[in-house]
């Protein structure tokens, strides 16, 4: 879209593009850190079973996050005596900076992204790999002793797990043949042309792929760069104020980067599901159609990377937390040779099985897949929950528990 | 101004700046960190230069890699004394002397003496850096097909050696760095 | 700007880093801070390698596989260097390389 607009432009109104996008970018980076905060919130208070925020905002408390920006805006910005001053001052900006960068060659659509690549996807790793300095520069300039041991176990923990990760990206890479992420995702038109059921090898690519972008955002269970029950609060213990929340403007950033990866590598990117391309379906209504187009399939992005950082906070709110010598080994033992694996085994998938045999298999995979995922939403609709009991307001009975004896008999 | 000769300047001059600082800083963590932003600025450059494959690797191996192995090993053996390490001022001034000789030499031994043509850069949209590379690295010959003055190389050579090298430095420091046994304790 | 030129002001950005990594080297005497020197080096040697291969064509490939050699060298290098430094620290309890002398003749 912007090419015909660039031949009016001189050299310089290069700039003024960049600076749209960027402001454009940064624009969502803060929408996306303030959503998402409130969903951490809400997805928190549901899965233990009280109600997060309710108040600001009218219904469902939805714009406490930005009350709670205004707080940490005007909130006193501490340098401990300790500290790095120079480090402790640049390490947040640092991490949002290697945040930021990954969505400049992220599509939010056909077409919508600000900066076409063709080693996109190599891009995005290398960038977001920058981030963990940030992380580090934050543990070691707070002058704590909790700040400092989260800095070493976050750098640790993401220079294991970069490997994985990158060779998990790997696999759909080769199944597409393009490092472009716009390309990949437009060769995923329909349901089943999703690459995460192209194969066996794709499908556990994107399991592991989720458990290391989880690992390498510092979610749960691999949250030991910030364990509040042993560090406090780890590398940002010392932080507060604006530059707290830049911290977490970058994780709440990398996160949906991430997510947007594995919508695009392996969840069809954009693709509605159905079969054709939505800005083309459109075309014939000249430059409205091609605005309705992109519309959706924005929509369709934004709605992908959110759900599955819904299930990163699913997950964060409902496993323990690994020990930091669990969590190595989990990376070097298990994900790295598995990875290893994946890699090879999708070369030779490609390489050696007939068509036929391939096509079978990927729609095998996808019945399999569809099933599972229609009888989980058939459960969970036709699910008969517990009626509330009369002991405490909020509490469940359970009364089909054996040796239940009620609450009011206590 | 041309666009290209503007970012030029803009990100020499900020790599040049934060390379100085590198050498400056007393303290070395902080050189670490002015080494982060000339290895970022330095990337920057590859991109200008059009070979965005060498940058992304550039900021993946080095930033992301190399770099935060360094400041690893900094924190490991960071103690008070060691942080701030002074240099005596001779030490400075013969350095300095040094260095401003050897620029010298180096500028006088390459301005102006490279003939250079260029074609516009390509789109990164369609740059075919990446493929060429990984062709020429897994042993397809690349050049052209006609010239008989230019040789159609490969480097799948190279590249296993590369392999072989890195597994080697893998086990190396991995027994170098590994935890000593109780009995042979440090001196 | 004719491309001789620009080629020069990259070549002076290599030689730039280049020298400053040599008097990193030189002046730092905490050995993790030689190794930033070594750095510094390779990377001026990197931009030269990939202005070269932009300016001339007959080095177009060629110039970005010595780059990216040069880059995987000095991850290696700095694995090794580090793992070295540790275990001179781990037998002396310090990293000053001015107290490495006991290979002295």
């Amino acid at each position: 879209m912007l090419d015909w607009l660039g031949e009016f432009w001189t050299d310089y109104g290069i700039f003024v593009l960049a600076l749209i996008a960027s402001n454009v970018l940064i624009g969502f980076m803060l929408i996306n850190a303030i959503f998402s905060v409130w969903m951490e919130r809400k997805v928190a208070g549901r899965i233990q079973d009280r109600l997060g925020p309710t108040r600001v905002g009218g219904k469902f408390g939805w714009l406490q996050t930005l009350a709670d920006g205004m707080k940490l805006l005007v909130k006193e910005d501490t340098i401990p005596a300790a500290a790095d001053q120079f480090l402790f001052r640049v390490g947040p900006y640092i991490a949002l900076v290697g945040s930021f960068l990954a969505f400049i060659v992220l599509p939010f659509g056909d077409g919508v992204v600000a900066r076409e690549m063709n080693i996109a996807i190599f891009f995005m790793l290398a960038v977001m790999s920058s981030e963990v300095f940030g992380i580090i520069l934050i543990g070691y300039g707070s002058g704590s002793k909790w700040s400092l041991f989260g800095g070493m176990r976050e750098a640790a923990q993401m220079v294991s797990y970069e490997i994985p990760m990158a060779m998990c990206v790997l696999v759909p890479v080769i199944v597409a043949g393009s490092m472009n992420l716009g390309d990949i995702a437009r060769s995923q038109s329909g349901l089943w042309n999703w690459l995460v059921f192209h194969d066996p090898f794709t499908f556990c690519a994107f399991w592991t792929y989720f458990t290391c972008a989880m690992a390498s955002c510092k979610r749960a269970p691999f949250d030991l760069a910030e364990a509040e029950s042993e560090l406090v609060a780890g590398f940002h213990t010392e932080y507060s104020g604006f530059r707290w929340l830049v911290i977490f403007m970058a994780e709440y950033g990398s996160m949906f980067a991430v997510s947007g990866i594995a919508c695009i590598m392996f969840l069809g990117g954009w693709s509605t599901g159905l079969p054709w391309e939505l800005t083309e379906l459109f075309g014939g209504l000249g430059v409205v159609g091609l605005v309705i187009g992109n519309v959706i399939n924005v929509v369709v992005f934004l709605v992908k990377g959110w759900v599955l950082v819904f299930v990163m906070m699913w997950v964060r709110w409902t496993l323990p937390r690994l020990r930091i010598d669990q969590v190595m080994m989990l990376c070097l033992k298990y994900l790295i040779p598995i990875s290893c694996v994946l890699m090879a085994g999708v070369s030779l998938w490609n390489l050696w099985l007939p068509a036929l045999v391939q096509s079978i298999v990927g729609y095998l995979i996808f019945g399999v897949s569809a099933a599972g995922a229609g009888f989980f939403v058939y459960r969970v609709v036709t699910w008969v929950s517990l009626k509330p009991g009369s002991a405490m307001p909020g509490m469940w009975r359970m009364t089909t528990l054996p040796g239940y004896q009620g609450a009011a008999k206590l | 101004m041309e666009l290209h000769a503007f970012m030029f300047w803009l990100i020499a001059l900020l790599t040049g700046l934060c390379a100085l600082a590198t050498v400056i800083t007393q303290n070395i963590v902080r050189s670490a960190t002015w080494l982060l932003f000339t290895l970022a600025g330095t990337s920057g450059i590859f991109f200008l230069l059009g070979a965005d494959f060498v940058g992304a690797i550039q900021l993946l191996i080095y930033v992301g890699g190399t770099m935060v192995l360094v400041v690893f090993g900094v924190m490991l053996t960071a103690q008070g004394p060691f942080i701030n390490m002074k240099t005596s001022g001779a030490e400075w001034a013969i350095s300095i002397v040094a260095g401003i000789l050897l620029f010298a030499v180096l500028l006088f031994g390459t301005w102006g003496r490279f003939s250079a043509s260029t074609s516009t850069p390509e789109d990164p949209k369609d740059s075919h850096h990446a493929v060429t590379i990984g062709q020429v690295l897994t042993g397809v010959p690349y050049g052209p097909f006609d010239s008989p003055t230019q040789v159609r190389a490969h480097y799948l050579l190279p590249f296993e050696i590369v392999s072989v090298h890195l597994l080697v430095v893998l086990i190396g420091a991995a027994y170098l760095a590994r935890a000593k046994r109780r009995g042979e304790e440090p001196k | 700007m004719n491309p001789a030129e620009q080629l020069n002001l990259y070549l002076a950005l290599g030689a730039l880093l280049f020298v400053c990594g040599v008097v990193c080297m030189a002046t730092k005497r905490n050995a993790i801070g030689v190794l930033i020197g070594v750095e510094l080096v390779l990377n001026g040697a990197n931009v030269n390698f990939v202005a070269f291969s932009r300016y001339n064509p007959a080095f177009e490939i060629e110039g970005m596989i010595f780059a990216l050699f040069v880059i995987v060298m000095a991850a290696g290098e700095a694995a090794v260097a580090l793992a070295i430094v540790l275990n001179f620290y781990n037998n002396h309890t310090t990293v000053d390389v001015d107290s490495a002398e006991e290979l002295k003749g």
